[in-house]
C-alpha cells in the first residue's frame, strides 16, 4: 500500500466493487480474481458479457485470461517494463489526458523521461509480450472512458512491489482514469479484514486512520485519550521482528490470529526466530504451526462468536454479529482487556461498540461511522461526520496528497531467478477452495480438496518424467517440500506454481528471502527451485 | 436521466410507475404481491411457471405478469376468479409430479411451492400419471440435489449463468423428462461446478438444499444472524443459521450490499471450521515441552507477569505484537492500543502484505 500512498496519499482501493458490471474495460494485472475473490470475479465475468473489454496480465492462464480480449502472458517480474512500454505508446501517440495531467498531477516530466526508453520492441524482448499486444492494449486503455485497473499480490509480492504499484498508478493518472465511477486503481485486498487491520493502526508507524506516530500532534491526542505517554519512534515490521528475534533483541511476542510459519516467506527462518524468543503467546483457533512455538496458547473466538466490524477491500465497514457464545468462554476483545487490567492498565469497555466509539472519536476518516449507521449496508470511509454519506470513489476533486505524483520507474529484476542448479521459477498463490488458514478445518472443503496439486507445464513434465498425480520433491536454496503434480499448460514452460494452503506441502519453506525494501513484503511470486520425482514409498503420511 | 412514467389501473386503483417495467414489479410497487416461482428480480425473466398470470382488460388470454410490461392505460386484475382458477390449475399440475413428503423435507417452512399451495388451497393433485423417481444426488459434501422436487423453474440455471458466470447448468431432455442438468447429465462433483451454492439460494423448493443443514433442524427453528464473511476482502454478507447455540449453516441474504445473494464455496460452505473438534477451547501452558491445560486466570496471570518482567528487564522494545487481518477492527484496535499504551512500543504489525 506504500506505493499508492506515495502517489495519491492514500493506499486503498479507489473505487467500488459494484461499479464493475457497468465498466467498459477491466485491466487486470497480477490478480486471479475468480479464485482469490470469487464474488468480484463473478462481477467481472458479468461485465465482460455485457461487452466490457477484458485485459489480463498474468504468466498463468487464469480463468479470466481464458475469456480475455487480450491475455498478456508476461515473464514473471517484468510488470514495470510492460507498464512502461504501454505508457510509452500512449505518450508517443498523444493519447494521454493532458488536462488531467496538468490540473491534477505533478512530476510528469520524470515519467516521460523514463518511459521514453521503453519502446514496445525492447519491452517485448524483456517481457515476452508481443509488440502488437502492447500497442493494442495501450490504445484500448487510453481511449476507453470507463476503464478500471485491478491488481493484487501478483503486483505487490515482488522485490519491486512498491515500484510496481506506483507504475500501475502512473498508468491510471496518465490517462485520467481516476476520481470517477468506473475507473480507478483498485488493489483487491486478500484477507477479510486486512483493510481494517491497517485502518485500525495495527501497523508500526501509524495509529488508527493512518495518523503517524512520529507526528507530535497525533501522539499528543492519543496520549490524552489513553492517559499514558506513548513511544515516539516507529516500531518493527514483521520481517524486522523476525530478524530482531534472531539477534536476541526481541524477547517476547503476542501473536493474535496469525500463522507466520505457514504464510510468511522463508519459513525456516521464521521458525528459528520464534524459537529464539524468551516468551511467546499465541492466540489462535487451532494448534497452528506457529502456536507450536508458544509458551502460552490462548484459545481464540471465531467471527461467529463476537460482535464487531470488518472493513472490506472497497473501504466498506460492515458489521460482524455474534451468533453463538465464544467457544473458549471469552471473546478476543475481552481477553485483551483482561490482560491489560492485570498489567495495571484497566480498559473499561463493556462491548465492542464502545471500542469502536472510542476509535472513531480519535480517527477523522471514520469519525462519522457508528454501529447504528452500519446496520443496513455499512459505510465506506472516509466518512468524517455523522451526516456524511461515505465515499464510494476516492480522489474525485483532488488526491489525498493534493496532486498525484508521477515517478519514473525503471525495471528491477526479481531477487532470485532460475539458474543451472535451480532451473525452475516458483510462483505461488491462492486457489478457489481454500483461504489462508481456516479452510483446512472445514470438513467438506478438506474432503474435496485435501492436497496440493502444483502446476507444471507439459514440456517440463516430459523432461522430468513426471505425470499428473506424481509426487515430487521441490527444493530451493532455503528449504524443500513434497507435493503432488498437476501437469497443465496453465503455467508457462519453466514455471512451477504452488498454493500456500497445505501443511504437508508448505510452499513457503521454499520462497525467497528477498523483500521489497519499503514494505518488507516477501517476494512470494518469484524464486528458483528444482524438482525431482520421488518414488512412492508406502504412504506419504496423511493430511493434517 | 429523464424517466418516463406511465399510468395504469391495477385492482381498481390507478397508479403511476416507471415506463417499461413489468406488471409484476409494478404491482409490487403498488403493494400487491403476485405469486411467482420462476421469476426473481435479480435474474432475467423467462415467463415459464405461469403462476404470475393476471387478467388484462382487452387481452385474449391471461398474461404472465413477469414478462409483460405495463402500458399506458392498462387495466389489470391480479386476483380475479379467472386468475385464481388458473393459478390453482398450475399448482395442481406442478404437484402432480412432486413428492408431498413435507413432513421430512428440509425446505419445509421455507418452500414457495408449499406456501402457494396453502394460499390457493391446493391440497393434492387431481391428476394421476407417471412420476419421476430420480436418485437423490449426495456425492458432494455441500449440495443435496433431489430432482424429484424440481419444478423446472430454471432459477438454478440462471443463477449459475448470470450470477456466477459458470453456466454449468441447462435444461436437458424433453417434455416430461425435462430437467436442469450439467453437461452430459453428470453429478455436480464430476461437472464444472464450483460449489458456490448460488443455485441452492434461489431454488424455491426442496430440490436443492445445503447438505450441512440436513437433519439439523426445521427452517423456522433457525435463528438467522446477518454477518460479514471471514474469507477474503470482498465483504460479502450472509446469514449464519443458528440452532441450540450452534451454527448449522449459511444461507444467502438478499439485503447484502456488495454481493446480494451471490456467495462462493468458502463463504457458503467453509464456515464449519467454527465447530471443528480441533478448536482450542482452553488456555494451554507449555511445561517441559508439553502443552498442559490451564485456567484463564492462570494463563493470563502468567502472561502479565512475564510481559511485565521482560519489559522491566530489557525495555519496551523487547516486545512486539502481531495482530490479525482476520480479526475484527475492534480487536485490532485493542491489540495496537495494548502494544502502545501498555507495553510502550510501536512494534505492532500484521500480515498486511500476504
Amino acid at each position: 500500500m506504500a506505493g499508492l500512498a506515495t502517489t495519491f496519499g492514500s493506499g486503498a482501493m479507489t473505487n467500488s466493487i459494484n461499479e464493475i458490471p457497468d465498466a467498459e474495460m477491466l485491466f487486470l494485472i497480477g490478480t486471479n480474481t475468480t479464485e482469490a475473490h470469487p464474488v468480484i470475479g463473478y462481477k467481472m465475468r458479468r461485465a465482460k458479457r455485457k461487452g466490457a473489454k477484458l485485459v489480463v496480465v498474468d504468466p498463468r492462464r487464469t480463468e479470466l485470461a481464458e475469456i480475455a480480449d487480450y491475455w498478456l502472458r508476461l515473464k514473471p517480474g517484468t510488470d514495470i517494463p510492460l507498464l512502461n512500454g504501454i505508457m510509452h505508446v500512449i505518450i508517443r501517440e498523444g493519447l494521454h489526458d493532458q488536462d488531467f495531467i496538468k490540473e491534477r498531477t505533478e512530476n510528469f516530466e520524470a515519467l516521460e523521461e523514463t518511459v521514453k526508453n521503453y519502446t514496445p520492441e525492447s519491452v517485448s524482448v524483456l517481457t515476452g509480450v508481443p509488440v502488437n499486444d502492447i500497442y493494442a492494449v495501450a490504445r484500448l486503455y487510453a481511449t476507453t472512458d470507463k476503464a478500471m485497473l485491478f491488481y493484487t499480490l501478483g503486483i505487490t509480492e515482488h522485490v519491486c512491489g512498491t515500484d510496481n504499484v506506483m507504475s500501475v498508478a502512473n498508468l491510471a493518472m496518465l490517462t485520467g482514469h481516476l476520481g470517477r465511477p468506473g475507473t480507478g486503481v483498485n488493489p483487491i485486498r486478500g484477507q477479510n479484514n486486512v483493510q481494517g487491520a491497517c485502518d485500525m493502526g495495527a501497523l508500526p508507524n501509524v495509529f488508527s486512520g493512518y495518523q503517524k506516530v512520529i507526528d507530535p500532534a497525533a501522539r499528543e491526542k492519543f496520549e490524552k485519550a489513553w492517559r499514558v505517554s506513548l513511544p515516539e519512534s516507529p516500531g518493527l515490521m514483521i520481517a524486522d521482528m523476525i530478524e530482531k528475534a534472531h539477534a536476541g533483541e526481541l524477547k517476547a511476542m503476542y501473536i493474535l490470529g496469525e500463522n507466520p510459519v505457514l504464510t510468511d516467506p522463508n519459513s525456516n527462518h521464521v521458525r528459528l526466530g520464534l524459537e529464539n524468543l524468551e516468551f511467546l503467546v499465541v492466540q489462535e483457533l487451532f494448534l497452528t504451526e506457529t502456536a507450536e512455538y508458544a509458551d502460552v496458547i490462548l484459545p481464540a473466538a471465531s467471527f461467529a462468536e463476537t460482535d464487531g466490524t470488518f472493513t472490506s477491500t472497497e473501504r466498506r465497514v460492515q458489521r460482524v454479529r455474534k451468533a453463538i457464545e465464544p467457544l473458549p468462554g471469552m471473546a478476543n476483545w475481552q481477553v485483551i482487556i483482561e490482560l491489560s487490567k492485570r498489567m495495571g492498565y484497566p480498559m473499561d469497555y463493556t462491548s465492542p461498540e464502545e471500542v469502536w466509539t472510542e476509535m472513531a472519536s480519535l480517527t477523522p476518516s471514520l469519525a462519522g461511522v457508528s454501529y447504528h449507521r452500519l446496520e443496513a449496508k455499512g459505510v465506506q470511509w472516509p466518512c468524517p461526520n455523522s451526516e456524511h454519506p461515505g465515499t464510494p470513489v476516492l480522489h474525485t476533486g483532488s488526491f489525498t496528497r493534493g496532486k498525484g505524483y508521477f515517478q519514473g520507474i525503471d525495471h528491477i529484476p526479481p531477487g532470485e531467478l532460475p539458474d543451472q542448479e535451480y532451473p525452475l521459477l516458483l510462483s505461488t498463490g491462492r486457489i478457489l477452495y481454500h483461504y489462508n488458514v481456516t479452510t483446512p478445518y472445514s470438513a467438506g472443503i478438506q474432503s474435496m480438496w485435501p492436497e496440493e496439486a502444483s502446476e507444471l507445464n507439459p514440456d517440463d513434465a516430459a523432461r522430468l518424467g513426471v505425470e499428473t498425480g506424481d509426487k515430487v520433491k521441490v527444493a530451493s536454496r532455503r528449504g524443500e517440500c513434497v507435493t503432488n503434480i498437476l501437469v497443465t499448460d496453465r503455467v508457462p514452460p519453466g514455471m512451477l506454481w504452488m498454493s500456500f494452503h497445505y501443511k504437508n506441502s508448505p510452499a513457503n519453506a521454499l520462497t525467497s528471502a528477498a523483500l521489497d525494501p519499503v514494505t518488507k513484503t516477501g517476494e512470494y511470486k518469484v524464486c528458483a527451485v528444482k524438482v525431482e520425482k520421488i518414488q512412492e514409498v508406502g504412504t506419504c503420511g496423511g493430511y493434517m | 436521466m429523464i424517466m418516463d412514467f406511465v399510468k395504469f389501473t391495477i385492482n381498481g386503483k390507478e397508479v403511476e410507475v416507471q415506463a417499461g417495467i413489468s406488471i409484476i414489479d409494478a404491482a409490487e410497487q403498488a403493494g400487491i404481491d403476485i405469486p411467482r416461482l420462476c421469476y426473481d428480480k435479480d435474474l432475467s425473466p423467462v415467463g415459464a411457471c405461469r403462476l404470475c398470470v393476471v387478467e388484462v382488460k382487452g387481452a385474449r388470454s391471461l398474461v404472465p405478469s413477469c414478462v409483460s410490461p405495463v402500458t399506458p392505460g392498462m387495466v389489470v386484475e391480479t386476483h380475479s376468479p379467472a386468475v385464481i382458477k388458473a393459478r390453482r390449475k398450475v399448482l395442481d399440475l406442478l404437484i402432480s409430479n412432486h413428492p408431498l413428503d413435507c413432513l421430512t423435507c428440509e425446505k419445509a417452512g421455507d418452500c414457495k411451492l408449499a406456501d402457494y399451495c396453502y394460499e390457493y388451497g391446493v391440497k393434492e393433485s387431481s391428476f394421476e400419471g407417471e412420476r419421476h423417481n430420480y436418485a437423490i444426488e449426495e456425492s458432494n459434501p455441500f449440495i443435496v440435489r433431489d430432482l424429484n422436487k424440481c419444478i423446472q423453474c430454471g432459477q438454478c440455471i440462471r443463477a449459475c449463468d448470470e450470477w456466477t458466470g459458470i453456466h454449468n447448468l441447462n435444461f436437458a431432455y424433453r417434455g416430461f423428462d425435462n430437467k436442469p442438468s450439467t453437461f452430459d447429465d453428470l453429478p455436480y462433483v464430476e461437472s464444472e461446478c464450483v460449489f458456490c451454492g448460488n443455485c441452492v439460494s434461489v431454488c424455491p423448493t426442496g430440490a436443492l438444499t445445503e447438505r450441512q443443514m440436513k437433519h439439523k433442524g426445521r427452517r423456522w427453528e433457525m435463528k438467522k444472524v446477518k454477518t460479514t464473511c471471514p474469507f477474503c476482502g470482498t465483504g460479502c454478507n450472509f446469514d449464519l443459521n443458528v440452532k441450540d447455540g450452534k451454527v448449522v449453516g449459511v444461507t444467502a441474504n438478499r439485503a447484502s450490499a456488495v454481493n446480494g445473494r451471490s456467495l462462493c464455496v468458502k463463504g457458503h460452505f467453509g464456515w464449519d471450521f467454527v465447530h471443528d473438534e480441533r478448536r482450542l477451547t482452553t488456555p494451554l501452558i507449555k511445561k517441559d515441552g508439553e502443552f498442559l491445560p490451564a485456567s484463564w486466570d492462570e494463563a493470563l496471570d502468567l502472561i502479565a507477569t512475564r510481559f511485565k518482567g521482560i519489559k522491566d528487564q530489557y525495555g519496551a522494545d523487547a516486545f512486539a505484537a502481531l495482530s490479525s487481518a482476520r480479526c475484527t477492527n475492534e480487536e485490532n484496535y485493542l491489540v495496537q492500543k495494548f502494544t502502545r499504551a501498555v507495553m510502550g512500543t510501536n512494534s505492532v504489525d500484521h500480515c498486511a502484505r500476504t
